[in-house]
C-alpha cells in the first residue's frame, strides 16, 4: 500500500519522536551502565543433580541407543568420525533449543564446568530459561497451527504459542499438552488452546457460514501427532501402496465434525453428523467416525474430540510418541531420524534410535525434557561434523547412517537470532534489557521476511538464494550490528577492551563461531588488526565480524 | 539434493556473439547510452518471427477484480447495477467504461471470460492461479514463473530471471524447484534495489572477501568432497551476489533515469513504474515478471472502488502492450491480466461485490497468443452459476507453457519423490492457431 500523501500533523509526530528517542537513549544508556557496573551473575542453573545424568537408568538407556547405532555402522561397514568438541555440541543445543548461538558470556560459563558434565548442565541452564519456551512453542506451533495468521477475530496466533510455552515452560507432559489442543473448548482468547480448532475457520461458499474444516483439523492431526500424511487420500485411495483408503482420511475427520464456534467459543453440536462424497459415488454418506489404526484404543464413550484425543495419546498408541521423537530428533539436528518429519511407517522398519527413545518417552509418561536429555546425551549426537582425517572426507553416506553430524542450512530465525547474539557479549534472552529485546524482535521479523521464511517446510533441504547473500553482505541488520558503536556492538568493545590482538581476535571467533581460531586465521586476521588504534581498529574489527557472519559455518548447523 | 542453478556458465558461442554485437553496438553509436551489459542482453533477446515466446509478464489483480466492471460487462442487465460499458474495434466485445485505452488495443489482446475455480478464499486461490494446482499439504507447487525460468534459462544475463515487483503477501515461489527460483522480490522501482551496494569502501569489501577465502578454506576440512557444489552452494550465491552488484542490467530495475516520455502513458503511481520497469527487465533478458495492483476487494462500494482501480490499471496495462510492442518484444512476450477470482452478480447490502470463483475473466495478450478473441461467455441475468465453455485455471498455464515451447504435460520428480506435471490442464487452442 502507497504511506498516505503528505507527512503527518506535525504536532502529534513530533512529540511521539521526542518520546521515542528519549526513551531509547535512556534505555541504551541503561544497558551500559548495566553492563559497566552491576556485576551480572553467571549464567548457571538454579537446579541441576549432575550424577543422575552419569548413572542407570539414564546412562542405560543411552547406551542402548548407542548400541542400536553402532550395529548399523558395524553393519555397513561404516567408521562413525570423532566426538565434536564441547563448543561445537553448545552451539547446536543453543541453536536448536534457543534459536540463536551462544553468547559470550555462556561460553565462559561452560569453560567453568568439568567437560563431562557440560552437555546436561547447560540443558538444565536452558530450560529454565524463557526464551527456550518462547523459541521451542514458535516450533511446535509452525507443525500444529501453522505460520499463517489465519482467519482475523476468532484465532490468536501469539495467544496460542504464549500458551505452548507456557505449556512447555511448566514441562507439562507431551500427551496432556496434545489432548488439550485436540479436545479443547471455549473462547480464543480466555482458553487459547483453542487457537488450534479456530485457525482453520473457513467460510463455507455455499452457506456462508464460518465453521473449523474438519479436512485441515483431521490433516493436521494426523501429521503433527500421529506422523502419517493420509491426507494425500483425501481425495482419492493411496497410489503410493500403502495401505490408506480415502474412507480412513474421513472417518478421522468426523471426530472433528461436532466442532462448532459461536459466542461462547468453540463448542460441540451433538447432533451433528459428517456427510462426504467418495470418489466414483454420486450421493453424499454419513461419515462414521472411527479410528484408522488400533481401534481397540478408542475409548467407547466421551464426546467425539475427547475420544480422539485419549485415542492419539495412549501410551500404546506408538505412533504418537514416534512422532514426538522425530520432531524433537529433529530441532536439535536439524534433520529429523526418518524423512520427512511427519511421514512415519506405521510398521517399521525403524532406524536405529527410535524405538529405544519411543520406549522411554513413553516410560517417562511423555516428558520432553528427558526425550531432549536422552538424545542430546547420545554418541550420535556429539559426533563431529567432519572428519579429524582430512584424507578421509566424510561422505553423504555416512551423513545418512549418522556416522558423522549432519550439515543443514540453518532456519532464517536461527541466523537472524545468531547475528544479534553475536554482536552482543551479553545473552539476549527474557531476562535481557527490553531495548534489545525490542530490538531482536523487529530486527528479527524484518530480516526473516526479507531472508525468506521457510514456513511449516521446517526440516525440508533449502537451497541458498541471491536475496539471502545480499543481505548478509550489504543488509542494514549485519551493517548495523557490527559496525562502529561503543555502546551496542561487541566487535567495537572488544576491539577496544581486548588486551592484545590475539584475544580480539579469539573473543570475535567465540562470539559469531563459537570456535577458537585456527593458526591460520588467527595469523590471517592478527595481521589486519596489527596493533590499530581508534577509528582503525573498528573498522578492522568490523571487517573481521562480517568475514565470520558471511561464511558458510555462520549460516549452517555442524 | 536440489537440481544446480539455472544458470550454466557462457561458451565460446555466446561470446562470438556478443562481441560481433559489441561492435554493432559502437556502430549504432549508442552505446554510450545504454550499459554495455544491457545493450548486449537486449540484443540477444531479439527473437526471428514465429518463434516460442521467451518471457512472460503477469499483472495480478489482487483481490479478485469484478469481472462486470473490468472485462466483462453486462449494461443494462440486472446484474450489471448500472455500471456502463464501451465498445471496442471488436465487433460485439464490450469493456467496462472505465477502460477506454485497454479497449482501443482489443485487437491485440484476448479475454477468457469464463475461467473458473473451486478457490473461494484469498490465499488459497492465489495459489492456484499462480501455480495451476490447489493447495495441497504434501507438496509445494512450483509457481508459473519458477517453471519458466527453470526451463528457459539465460546464460547471458547476470540478474535474476524471475522477478515480483511490488508483491502482496503471497509472491511467487519455486515451490519443489527449490526457494533459488522464488521471485526476487523488489519494491517500487522508483527507489533503487537495496543491498545491492556494499557497505564499506571497495579496498575494505575485497579485504572482507579474502578473509572469506581462509575462513572457507578451514571449513571445508575433513567434510564432503564436494561440500560447495554438492551442498552448500553458498560462494556460488555469494558470486551471484556479486556478479549482480557489479552488473549493469540492474539499471533496468531503476526506471528514474527514464525519459519523461516514456514514463508517463504508465501513470505516475507504483503500479505504472512497476509496469514499466517489468517492460525493462524483460527487454534484459528476465523470463518472467509478476506486478501486483492491490485493492480489488471490493466488499463494499464495488462500483466506486473500480473507478479509482481502473484509472491505475488502464493507462498501465495499455502502455505495457504498446511499449512491447514498440520495442518488438510483443511477439515474444506473453502478457496475462487478472485476479484470482471474479466477483458475484449480486451486490450485497454495502453495494459491494462478494468473491466468485464461478466465471470470471482473465486477458491474455503477446508471444503468440492470437489477439482479439474471447473465449466463454457468462450469464447476462447472473442466475446460471455455470458460465458457457468453462475454462479452468490450469488450462491458462497449460497455454502460457506452450506458447512458451515448453511442454506442460512434462512430469518433473519432485522433491517428495512423487511425479507432478508442469500442468494439468489443457491448452486453449483457439488462442494459439
Amino acid at each position: 500500500m502507497n504511506p498516505p500523501p503528505g507527512p503527518a500533523p506535525e504536532s502529534s509526530s513530533s512529540w511521539k519522536r521526542n518520546l521515542a528517542f528519549t526513551t531509547l537513549v535512556l534505555a541504551a544508556a541503561g544497558t551500559v551502565i548495566g553492563s559497566l557496573w552491576t556485576p551480572a551473575p553467571p549464567p548457571a542453573p538454579k537446579q541441576h543433580s549432575s550424577d543422575e545424568y552419569e548413572r542407570a537408568p539414564f546412562s542405560q538407556a543411552v547406551a542402548r541407543i548407542d548400541n542400536e547405532f553402532a550395529d548399523r555402522w558395524k553393519e555397513r561397514g561404516l567408521r562413525p568420525v570423532d566426538s565434536a568438541d564441547d563448543l561445537t555440541i553448545l552451539r547446536r543445543l543453543t541453536l536448536g533449543l534457543a534459536g540463536a548461538v551462544p553468547s559470550l558470556e555462556e561460553i565462559q560459563a561452560i569453560d567453568k564446568i568439568p567437560s563431562e558434565e557440560r552437555v546436561q548442565w547447560w540443558l538444565s541452564y536452558l530450560f529454565e530459561n524463557r526464551r527456550t519456551s518462547d523459541y521451542l512453542a514458535e516450533r511446535l506451533a509452525r507443525a500444529t497451527v501453522g505460520v499463517e495468521d489465519g482467519p482475523f477475530l476468532v484465532y490468536r496466533r501469539r495467544r496460542m504459542v504464549d500458551w505452548l510455552a507456557d505449556e512447555i515452560d511448566a514441562n507439562r507432559p507431551y500427551d496432556q499438552l496434545v489432548r488439550n489442543l485436540v479436545n479443547s473448548e471455549g473462547v480464543w482468547t480466555t482458553q487459547p488452546e483453542v487457537n488450534f480448532i479456530t485457525a482453520t475457520m473457513t467460510k463455507d461458499p455455499e452457506t456462508g457460514k464460518s465453521r473449523p474444516d474438519v479436512v485441515r483439523l483431521a490433516a493436521r492431526t494426523t501429521r503433527a501427532f500421529l506422523g502419517v500424511r493420509i491426507d494425500c487420500v483425501q481425495c482419492h485411495d493411496d497410489m503410493f501402496g500403502d495401505h490408506w483408503k480415502q474412507e480412513h482420511f474421513h472417518q478421522l475427520a468426523a471426530f472433528y465434525a461436532q466442532s462448532d464456534v459461536g459466542l461462547t467459543g468453540v463448542r460441540e453440536q451433538k447432533k451433528r453428523t459428517y456427510q462426504y462424497r467418495f470418489l466414483d459415488e454420486t450421493n453424499n454418506v454419513t461419515v462414521p467416525a472411527i479410528a484408522p489404526f488400533q481401534p481397540e484404543l478408542m475409548p467407547a464413550t466421551g464426546d467425539l474430540r475427547e475420544r480422539l484425543a485419549a485415542w492419539i495419546t495412549h501410551p500404546e498408541n506408538r505412533s504418537f510418541a514416534r512422532t514426538a521423537v522425530n520432531r524433537v530428533w529433529a530441532l536439535l539436528f536439524n534433520r529429523p531420524l526418518i524423512e520427512p518429519v511427519d511421514d512415519i511407517p506405521l510398521h517399521g522398519p525403524f532406524p536405529p534410535g527410535m524405538e529405544p527413545l519411543a520406549d522411554e518417552f513413553i516410560r517417562s509418561g511423555f516428558d520432553l525434557r528427558h526425550l531432549i536429555r536422552l538424545i542430546a546425551a547420545t554418541r550420535t549426537f556429539q559426533l563431529d561434523s567432519k572428519s579429524s582425517d582430512p584424507s578421509r572426507p566424510t561422505t553423504e553416506t555416512d551423513e545418512y547412517h549418522w556416522a558423522v553430524f549432519p550439515l543443514s542450512r540453518l532456519r532464517p530465525d536461527q541466523v537472524a537470532g545468531s547475528i544479534l547474539q553475536a554482536s552482543n557479549l551479553r545473552t539476549i534472552d527474557a531476562n535481557a534489557h527490553i531495548f534489545h529485546r525490542v530490538v531482536r524482535f523487529f530486527n528479527e521479523r524484518d530480516f526473516i521476511k526479507r531472508y525468506g521464511d521457510f514456513g511449516e517446510d521446517e526440516f525440508g533441504e533449502h537451497a541458498g538464494t541471491i536475496p539471502q547473500r545480499l543481505l548478509l553482505m550489504n543488509g542494514k541488520m549485519v551493517q548495523e550490528r557490527t559496525g562502529d558503536n561503543m555502546v551496542l556492538n561487541a566487535s567495537t568493545r572488544i576491539g577496544a577492551l581486548a588486551p592484545d590482538d590475539s584475544t580480539a581476535v579469539r573473543t570475535a571467533y567465540h562470539c559469531v563461531l563459537t570456535r577458537d581460531p585456527t593458526p591460520k586465521e588467527a595469523r590471517h586476521f592478527e595481521e589486519l588488526l596489527g596493533n590499530t588504534k581508534g577509528k582503525n581498529r573498528n573498522r578492522a574489527m568490523a571487517d573481521l565480524f562480517w568475514t565470520l557472519m558471511n561464511s558458510t559455518e555462520f549460516s549452517w548447523n555442524h | 539434493m536440489r537440481p544446480p542453478f539455472d544458470h550454466a556458465p557462457c561458451g565460446t558461442s555466446d561470446h562470438l556473439t556478443r562481441r560481433t554485437l559489441l561492435k554493432a553496438a559502437g556502430l549504432a553509436g549508442i552505446s554510450w547510452l545504454t550499459p554495455l551489459s544491457q545493450l548486449l542482453a537486449v540484443e540477444a533477446e531479439r527473437a526471428p518471427k514465429n518463434a516460442p515466446a521467451k518471457s512472460v509478464i503477469l499483472l495480478w489483480l489482487a483481490g479478485g477484480p469484478s469481472q462486470l466492471e473490468t472485462f466483462d460487462p453486462h449494461q443494462g442487465s440486472k446484474i450489471a447495477h448500472g455500471s456502463t460499458a464501451i465498445t471496442t474495434p471488436l465487433k460485439g466485445v464490450k469493456l467496462a467504461s472505465g477502460l477506454p485505452r485497454v479497449a482501443e488495443l482489443m485487437n491485440d489482446i484476448s479475454l477468457v471470460r469464463s475461467v473458473v475455480s473451486k478457490e473461494g478464499d484469498h490465499e488459497r486461490a492465489f495459489y492456484n492461479i499462480k501455480t495451476g494446482y490447489r493447495i495441497n499439504p504434501t507438496v509445494v507447487h512450483a509457481s508459473m514463473g519458477s517453471i519458466i525460468t527453470h526451463e528457459l534459462p539465460n546464460s547471458a544475463i547476470e540478474i535474476p530471471t524471475h522477478v515480483s515487483i511490488i508483491p502482496n503477501q503471497w509472491p511467487a515461489r519455486g515451490g519443489y524447484l527449490g526457494a533459488q527460483y522464488d521471485a526476487f522480490r523488489v519494491d517500487d522501482p522508483r527507489n533503487s534495489v537495496p543491498d545491492l551496494k556494499p557497505r564499506v569502501s571497495d579496498e575494505r569489501h575485497q579485504r572482507r572477501l579474502a578473509g572469506l577465502d581462509i575462513v572457507e578454506s578451514q571449513f571445508a576440512v575433513g567434510r564432503l568432497a564436494n561440500l560447495e557444489q554438492k551442498r552448500t552452494q553458498h560462494r556460488t550465491s555469494i558470486d551471484r551476489a556479486l556478479k549482480m552488484m557489479s552488473s549493469d542490467q540492474i539499471s533496468a530495475f531503476d526506471i528514474s533515469s527514464a525519459p519523461e516520455s516514456e514514463k508517463k502513458p504508465y501513470g505516475d503511481n507504483r503500479f505504472g513504474r512497476a509496469c514499466l520497469a517489468a517492460v525493462r527487465l524483460i527487454e534484459t533478458g528476465v523470463r518472467c515478471v509478476e506486478v501486483t495492483l492491490n485493492g480489488w476487494d471490493t466488499h463494499a462500494n464495488n462500483a466506486e472502488e473500480h473507478v479509482k482501480q481502473n484509472a491505475i490499471l488502464d493507462p498501465a496495462f495499455s502502455a505495457l502492450i504498446k511499449d512491447l510492442k514498440r520495442r518488438n518484444l510483443l511477439d515474444s512476450t506473453v502478457v496475462l491480466c487478472g485476479g484470482e477470482f471474479g466477483r458475484t452478480p449480486k451486490l450485497n447490502p454495502v453495494e459491494g461485490r462478494d468473491h466468485w470463483p464461478h466465471g470470471f475473466t482473465i486477458a491474455m495478450a503477446g508471444g503468440g497468443i492470437k489477439g482479439g478473441r474471447v473465449i466463454g461467455s457468462t450469464d447476462p441475468s447472473g442466475e446460471k452459476e455455470e458460465p458457457e465453455d468453462p475454462r479452468a485455471v490450469e488450462d491458462l498455464h497449460a497455454t502460457v507453457f506452450r506458447a512458451l515451447g515448453i511442454d506442460h504435460t512434462r512430469q518433473f520428480m519432485t522433491d517428495v519423490g512423487r511425479p507432478l506435471a508442469f500442468s494439468q490442464g489443457k491448452v486453449i487452442e483457439e488462442l494459439l492457431a
